[in-house]
């Protein structure tokens, strides 16, 4: 074999598949249950094809009834299963809200650390794609505030294919955020490519001039402000999340200690969100290295709107992060 | 409202350079406390406050070379209440906006930020404003040679005292043999008892028979000033210490008189060790009443020494060797120092003089009662 590495041409949707069959050939015990992941394939076609492959057993069509079927999650991952529950969006979700934040996160502590509840729920999340405001919001920052779940933004193709094993084998609850705009994202992935780890932040690009801290679909966007800056002798770090909860601290002291700046990119919206944790975090831990004050590019504060131009507008662009960092910077003659 | 001023270091001094605040505005003093420090080319002074209070504002910046005399800070004196809504914008505007870190290598750096000009956000001060203003101070001084500056800087300084002394003072020298074997007796009895490390050394027996001499004869001790005599009633000698570098400084050991011999000699390591280091107190520069210099280390035999003005005396002590001494129709060899005394005849006499140099030679006599 010669050393270079293999790759596939592949999107972040099938990468996700992969992770799915992948995950139900290594486990018995692991099954999907959603609305629509059968015999429709998925509402985003994520599940295309697992139906005939594994069966109605282990591809399980729910009801419209999320409180329902995520509570039958918790009840089988209790049972000694392995399920992974779709809910279709992250709107959706709060349905459910009452099975994810007051028993799946709760029953371990509850029960005086008796009962475990590896279960593992899926959900879009994210705007985009004009499906007006009960499909396009970003709540997974709200997720983050809840103590007993872990909350997963997989932004590239190896978390979308690496995340969902090492969620599996996690003994408690956790959240993974897909988001809408990326599904159709396209790129070469490691023939490989296998589960990841789940606790660090990355440093997606390397630079000494700002940190620019994002997560999930604006992780794109981020990185080609980075790029249009870079022309103008801007050297950017991009550092992608990975995961919400727990925040990885470490690395974000150590990107802003390096660069002393930092701009936040998150597509939710601005007031209590998990950017306000970054920037407090930071604040906390690194005041005296900051060269100015940290920024950060949000959603505009609105339900997120239909019409194209209009929802471009609400939700952070390229154009605008460079814009932000420009002005932070400010590149002295 | 009290003002502190730039103090006199020596009559030499004109001017000093402000070099560290070591308090900010709103802090509490208290009288005898180190808030400054400031250099005189002659040294690197720490300056006490004489106030107990609030400090209501600090008028001059780090770095800042200003004349005697000049205020400071002043200094809300206890009981008075706080100025309330400020009449006037202090005299140092600190910049509204520095980031945390352009404040970080400010500190590092020892750059002033009100000398650096903000580029950032509504004219905040980065990190890179910082580090170009230190391009911009250092790069012309550079490469700095302190210690030439300050040698030339401390003999300039002592010209000018020496020089004014030899021009003002009508100097009359006197000189006397004293017989030390009782006091180096009653020393090598006193110091068998003592461990290594409490010994005394016979300076402090000097220093002790000077002040308590000064007693005697008061005409020695205080400042001539504007055409007239300032006796003091406190006894704080200036103990004369040749630097390793060259120069000489001569910071006051103070109230000589009611210290212990045990406390004396601890005090005059500690200032020996702080005027080599360079890091004396503004008392200890401008306190001295009287000047003591003891070159028997060198051999000298007999001293001529010149009075650090405005003090009106100086005794000079020479090295303590067995001589030829006839007592009693009998010659034997003794212990002797020759000591003399330097003093200004516009405020006493020779024979005044003479009476200081006889008490301090009975006053050796009995060095048990030191």
């Amino acid at each position: 074999m010669s050393g270079e590495a293999k790759t596939i041409r592949t999107t972040y949707r099938e990468a996700i598949r992969a992770a799915l069959r992948d995950a139900l050939q290594r486990d018995e015990r692991v099954f999907l249950m959603g609305e629509d992941v059968g015999r429709y394939g998925g509402c985003f076609a994520v599940s295309k094809g697992l139906l005939d492959e594994f069966g109605p057993e282990r591809i399980r069509d729910t009801p419209l009834s999320e409180a329902a079927f995520v509570g039958a999650g918790i009840g089988a991952a209790m049972g000694g299963a392995r399920p992974i529950v779709e809910i279709m969006t992250v709107n959706f979700s709060l349905l459910a809200l009452d099975q994810i934040v007051n028993n799946a996160a709760t029953i371990l502590h509850m029960s005086g650390g008796q009962f475990n509840i590896p279960l593992v729920i899926r959900m879009t999340t994210g705007a985009g794609r004009q499906l007006a405001a009960q499909h396009s919001h970003s709540l997974e920052g709200w997720y983050a505030h809840i103590p007993g779940i872990k909350v997963l933004v997989p932004a590239t193709l190896e978390d979308a294919r690496g995340m969902l094993w090492t969620a599996l084998e996690d003994p408690d609850p956790v959240l993974i955020f897909e988001h809408g705009s990326l599904y159709n994202m396209e790129g070469e992935l490691a023939v490989d490519a296998g589960p990841v780890e789940i606790h660090r932040a990355a440093v997606r690009r390397s630079g000494t001039d700002v940190s620019l801290i994002t997560y999930g679909g604006t992780l794109g966007k981020t990185l080609q402000a980075a790029q249009e800056v870079a022309a103008e002798g801007i050297s950017a770090e991009v550092v992608d999340l990975r995961t919400l909860r727990p925040l990885d601290t470490e690395t974000i002291i150590g990107t802003v200690g390096k660069t002393h700046r930092a701009v936040i990119v998150d597509e939710g919206w601005r007031s209590g969100s998990i950017s306000a944790e970054i920037m407090a975090r930071i604040m906390e831990n690194v005041f005296y290295e900051l060269d100015a004050p940290v920024a950060r590019l949000c959603s505009a504060e609105v339900p997120i709107p239909y019409p194209k131009h209009l929802e471009d507008s609400a939700i952070p662009q390229a154009a605008e992060i460079a814009a932000a960092i420009r002005q932070l910077v400010r590149k002295h003659g | 409202m009290a003002e502190f001023r730039m103090p006199s270091l020596g009559a030499d001094m004109e001017a000093g350079t402000l070099v560290e605040w070591r308090i900010h505005p709103g802090d509490a003093v208290k009288r005898g406390a180190i808030v400054a420090v400031v250099d005189t080319e002659k040294a690197t002074i720490e300056i006490e406050i004489f106030e107990n209070g609030v400090v209501e504002a600090i008028h001059v910046r780090e770095g800042e070379k200003v004349p005697v005399g000049t205020v400071l800070a002043t200094i809300r004196t206890d009981g008075e209440a706080p100025r309330s809504p400020a009449p006037a914008a202090p005299a140092v505007e600190v910049p509204a906006r520095v980031s945390p870190l352009a404040r970080k290598r400010a500190e590092e750096l020892g750059i002033d930020l009100a000398t650096v000009t903000g580029s950032g956000e509504r004219g905040a001060i980065t990190r890179d404003d910082v580090e170009r203003s230190v391009a911009r101070v250092t790069r012309p001084a550079q490469p700095e040679k302190p210690s030439e500056d300050r040698q030339a800087g401390l003999r300039r300084v002592i010209a000018a005292a020496m020089g004014r002394s030899k021009r003002e003072i009508p100097h009359y020298y006197l000189g006397i043999d004293i017989d030390m074997s009782r006091a180096m007796a009653w020393l090598a009895a006193e110091n068998s008892k003592r461990s290594v490390t409490d010994r005394l050394l016979y300076s402090v027996l000097l220093l002790r028979a000077v002040a308590l001499a000064v007693h005697e004869v008061p005409e020695m001790n205080g400042f001539w000033v504007d055409g007239a005599f300032q006796p003091s009633a406190a006894v704080h000698v200036g103990l004369a210490i040749s630097l390793r570098q060259g120069g000489l400084v001569a910071p006051a050991i103070h109230d000589i008189d009611k210290k212990r011999l045990d406390e004396l000699m601890r005090e005059m390591l500690d200032l020996v060790k702080r005027a080599r280091a360079g890091v004396l107190r503004s008392s200890e520069f401008s306190d001295p009443t009287i000047t003591v210099t003891n070159l028997g280390e060198q051999g000298v035999q007999t001293v001529f020494g010149v009075i650090y003005p405005p003090q009106v005396a100086l005794v000079g002590f020479g090295k303590v060797a067995e001589r030829p001494w006839a007592a009693g129709g009998m010659i034997g060899a003794r212990p002797v120092i020759s000591a003399s005394l330097s003093a200004d005849h516009r405020v006493s006499d020779g024979h005044r003089g003479g009476r200081f140099l006889a008490a301090i030679d009975r006053l050796l006599q009995e060095p048990e009662k030191l």
